[in-house]
């Protein structure tokens, strides 16, 4: 990796974006040999509103623990979408939920469409696990993580009971993304 | 010797875990934003090493009460953001005059009054030197990065110990917020100071002795009973108006810490030596700034960066000796200007001096410090 | 880390009780005023302290700031003068990291009740392990004699000049009600009483309160046209006062606009102290 790899976890509070940040982070750092820095941004609030989590992912040491020129941003909201895509760079990667976004931004970048809280209600019945698919999805679509890393990184994270959803929702991620690429 | 395992750390976490490694075993506080992460981490950790945590009812009486726990012989901690910081000045005075160690972590968001609690700032370094009234005393250490906000409040508490006085950790909610990799230090690893011991026969006992520069206190209950109070006080700690006495206790307490700038003192130092423009800043901006530096210097731009993990007593020395050697120093800060007056004046005219500023919530990025640099390349 | 067994002397006080033993040589005469309740409070504390059986070192005296608060600066135990109303947050602090210690504050009704007012109610809440002694004379004396919380309507004070139009606290029922497991009132008139209960106090499991009612005759007396501080005790303390073992047997005209005294308050729960210990004592083990 020459420097700087960007994510962005953007939707409304709630949804886990924050979660899924850690977990790239950890992936990238704890179960991987990079480094890694999350940062986020959200409201006084606990639920509701535009929330962002970012992660950057070097084999550098980071200085700057936000984002710059984005590598691959989610956007689960349309409010999400519309506020922070800005930054993502040129040739860079817009991941939507297709069921929540309508309004499309133009750049220069990939937009890939899908619809990932439905998938995460219809293949596993928790709407809940929407974020660690959309995990599965991006570490796919990026490559900057490996599947082993991010699964540990996940299981690490949940607890014992849901273990097995969780391996599942991110399965669902690989498989998904392969039919965007 | 197999790797030491990584743990990804939010900055918050990493204060509890360099306050339990230090020793400090005693937390009361009271829930705010940025900062609550380390009362509940404190509240989990503590019982557990036989240590306690309470939540008091305010801000004032969290101060008041780690004060107490610190005459009664343990490490203490409280940790808050800008209003509650504002509330505890009072207190912090009492602790400078009575020189109760005590350690003050303000995770700096934005103000001013209940301004921005999510958002981060710089804009409690002013206050953090002359908060509380009356000339006292300050040390203020300030980490950057989350494996640092670990080794910086091991050396709040040090210092604090050392030189019997409140010592404050000041961190912007970025840094205080975000989580980076971080190794725990094994026992021993960072020197860990405590608090000197009393062995003299408790009727030759005097908590402010003017034999010393810094007095060694006795916790309570020990068998040396004395008085400490928030008054003007002899060595023998009960209260005076004797000219003398006030004058030469109030110097002294800026004495012990004047005196040993060397020791209190820590920069980090990049790219300097051949530098012909510098940026002086602390913590998430400094990051800002190194990222920012070392792109000028991949563009042929002799940038510097010039840190301060000490911006109490402020790093006066260093700042003039570079003002002889640069073209400008550059300081951005996440406030309207506050460092930059310090460096001003540190600089004595050798040198230009200019600020970036910035206080809408939003990070100073690189770019923004890398357009001024290049101004002076 | 509990409280050390504090034997009930079996002999009864010396006659003269001797006041030096817990006196810090050299730190009188005290600051306050002739006719001042303070001084007979002071006497009866360290009567009752010394009843308790507990030795110097054991003790902790915290006040705050006012004329009540220089109390700790007199007294040779492990002494503390605090900020203006903050001593209960000191105390607080000192206890829990050192619950063998007998921590007694000594305040005064502006110190507890207002500017301390918080600190006041939560620490009864808490039911921490403290012994609260309010020196209530209804006025600040050390900054010229300005309305207290505890100022009677229609009182005059310096800022009170056309009598006082709040109502005062009565720091009893605010304890009472705040979670305080002893509530009790005494005066400086009936000293003997006054030592009886803040040993009591002292020997009480939980957060007790004492509630002690003395007259300040140089500011309260002089504004409020009383003409000696024998005369303040009289009306103030002596007629104004009722203990509450007789005030069954009295009409209720003879009751009706006077204080409670004695111990008015009385249960056990759990202290705060003693249910830390028991959370570390679980968790230590767990870990």
């Amino acid at each position: 990796m020459s420097s700087r790899y960007e994510i962005r976890f953007s939707g409304s509070g709630g949804q886990g974006m924050i979660l899924a940040g850690i977990i790239m982070a950890e992936a990238a750092a704890i179960y991987g040999d990079k480094n890694a820095v999350q940062s986020q941004s959200y409201g006084p609030e606990s639920r509701g509103g535009a929330s962002k989590a970012e992660v950057i992912i070097s084999s550098q040491p980071i200085d700057y623990p936000k984002a710059t020129a984005i590598d691959c941003m989610l956007a689960m909201t349309q409010e999400a979408c519309t506020k922070y895509h800005k930054d993502i760079k040129e040739g860079g990667i817009l991941l939507v939920d297709s069921d929540e976004v309508k309004e499309f931004p133009q750049g220069k970048f990939r937009l890939l469409k899908f619809p990932i809280i439905n998938t995460a209600r219809e293949e596993l019945g928790k709407t809940i696990v929407a974020n660690i698919i959309s995990l599965g999805m991006i570490a796919e679509l990026t490559g900057v993580v490996t599947h082993e890393a991010i699964e540990k990184a996940v299981l690490s994270r949940v607890p014992p009971a849901f273990l097995e959803l969780n391996k599942k929702a991110l399965q669902i991620g690989f498989e998904k993304a392969k039919t965007l690429k | 010797m197999a790797e030491k395992k990584k743990k990804l750390l939010q900055g918050n976490e990493a204060c509890v875990e360099g306050a339990l490694y230090a020793g400090c075993r005693f937390y009361a506080g009271y829930p705010i934003t940025p900062s609550t992460e380390i009362a509940e981490g404190m509240s989990v950790r503590l019982p557990k090493l036989g240590g306690k945590f309470i939540q008091m009812e305010d801000e004032i009486a969290s101060m008041a009460a780690i004060i107490g726990a610190s005459l009664a012989g343990l490490k203490t901690l409280t940790a808050t953001s800008g209003p509650g910081f504002s509330l505890k000045q009072e207190a912090i005075g009492y602790a400078c005059l009575a020189e109760i160690p005590c350690v003050v972590i303000n995770v700096m968001r934005g103000g001013p009054s209940t301004g921005y609690p999510t958002g981060p700032s710089q804009a409690d370094i002013m206050q953090a030197k002359w908060g509380t009234h009356g000339d006292h005393p300050a040390i203020s250490v300030t980490p950057a990065y989350v494996q640092e906000i670990l080794t910086e409040t091991v050396r709040a508490f040090n210092l604090a110990e050392k030189y019997r006085t409140p010592v404050v950790v000041l961190y912007d909610e970025i840094v205080g917020h975000m989580r980076e990799p971080i190794t725990m230090p094994a026992p021993g690893e960072i020197e860990v100071v405590d608090r000197a011991k009393v062995t003299c026969k408790p009727e030759e006992y005097f908590p402010y002795d003017d034999k010393y520069e810094v007095a060694p206190l006795a916790p309570f209950g020990t068998g040396y009973r004395f008085h400490v109070t928030g008054l003007n006080h002899k060595q023998d700690g009960f209260p005076t108006n004797d000219p003398k006495i006030i004058r030469e206790n109030n110097e002294r307490i800026m004495r012990k810490i004047e005196n040993h700038k060397e020791d209190i003192w820590k920069n980090e130092e990049t790219f300097l030596d051949d530098a012909e423009v510098a940026v002086f800043t602390i913590g998430s901006t400094a990051r800002s700034a190194r990222y920012a530096v070392n792109e000028a210097r991949k563009a042929g731009i002799k940038a510097g960066l010039l840190r301060p993990l000490t911006i109490w007593p402020f790093p006066d020395r260093a700042v003039a000796e570079l003002a002889k050697k640069v073209k400008a120093i550059i300081v951005p800060e996440l406030n309207l200007g506050q460092m930059v007056l310090e460096v001003e004046r540190c600089s004595r005219g050798a040198t230009k001096v200019e600020g970036i500023h910035r206080v809408d919530g939003e990070p100073i990025t690189p770019a923004q410090i890398l357009e001024v640099i290049r101004k002076y390349k | 880390m509990s409280a050390p067994a504090a034997p009930e002397k079996k002999e009864k006080i010396s006659v003269p009780f001797d006041y030096n033993k817990y006196l810090r040589p050299n730190k009188l005469p005290h600051i306050w005023c002739p006719g001042c309740g303070h001084g007979i409070v002071l006497k009866a504390m360290l009567r009752a302290i010394d009843k308790s059986g507990f030795s110097k070192d054991q003790i902790c005296v915290v006040s705050g700031i006012g004329c009540s608060s220089r109390t700790p600066g007199y007294v040779d135990f492990n002494t503390l003068h605090t900020l203006h109303g903050r001593a209960l947050s000191f105390a607080t602090g000192i206890k829990l990291a050192k619950p063998e210690l007998k921590v007694i504050v000594v305040t005064g009704d502006g110190d507890a009740l207002a500017i301390g007012g918080n600190h006041f109610i939560h620490t009864c809440r808490r039911n921490i392990d403290l012994t609260v002694l309010v020196f209530t004379n209804a006025i600040y004396g050390m900054t010229g004699g300005q309305y207290s919380p505890t100022t009677p309507m229609g009182s005059q004070a310096t800022t009170s000049r056309y009598g006082s139009i709040e109502k005062p606290f009565d720091a009893c029922e605010m304890a009472k009600a705040s979670g305080a497991s002893f509530v009790a009132r005494g005066t400086a008139y009936h000293t003997l009483e006054l030592e009886k209960t803040i040993h009591e106090a002292i020997m009480h499991k939980g957060t007790s309160v004492v509630d002690i009612i003395d007259a300040c005759p140089t500011y309260f007396g002089r504004m409020n046209k009383y003409k000696s501080a024998t005369h303040m005790m009289e009306v103030l303390e002596k007629d104004g006062t009722v203990s509450v073992k007789q005030v069954d047997k009295l009409p209720p005209e003879k009751v009706q606009g006077k204080f409670l005294r004695g111990v008015l308050h009385k249960d056990e729960r759990p202290e705060y102290c003693e249910q830390y210990a028991s959370l570390i004592m679980e968790k230590a083990k767990a870990k």
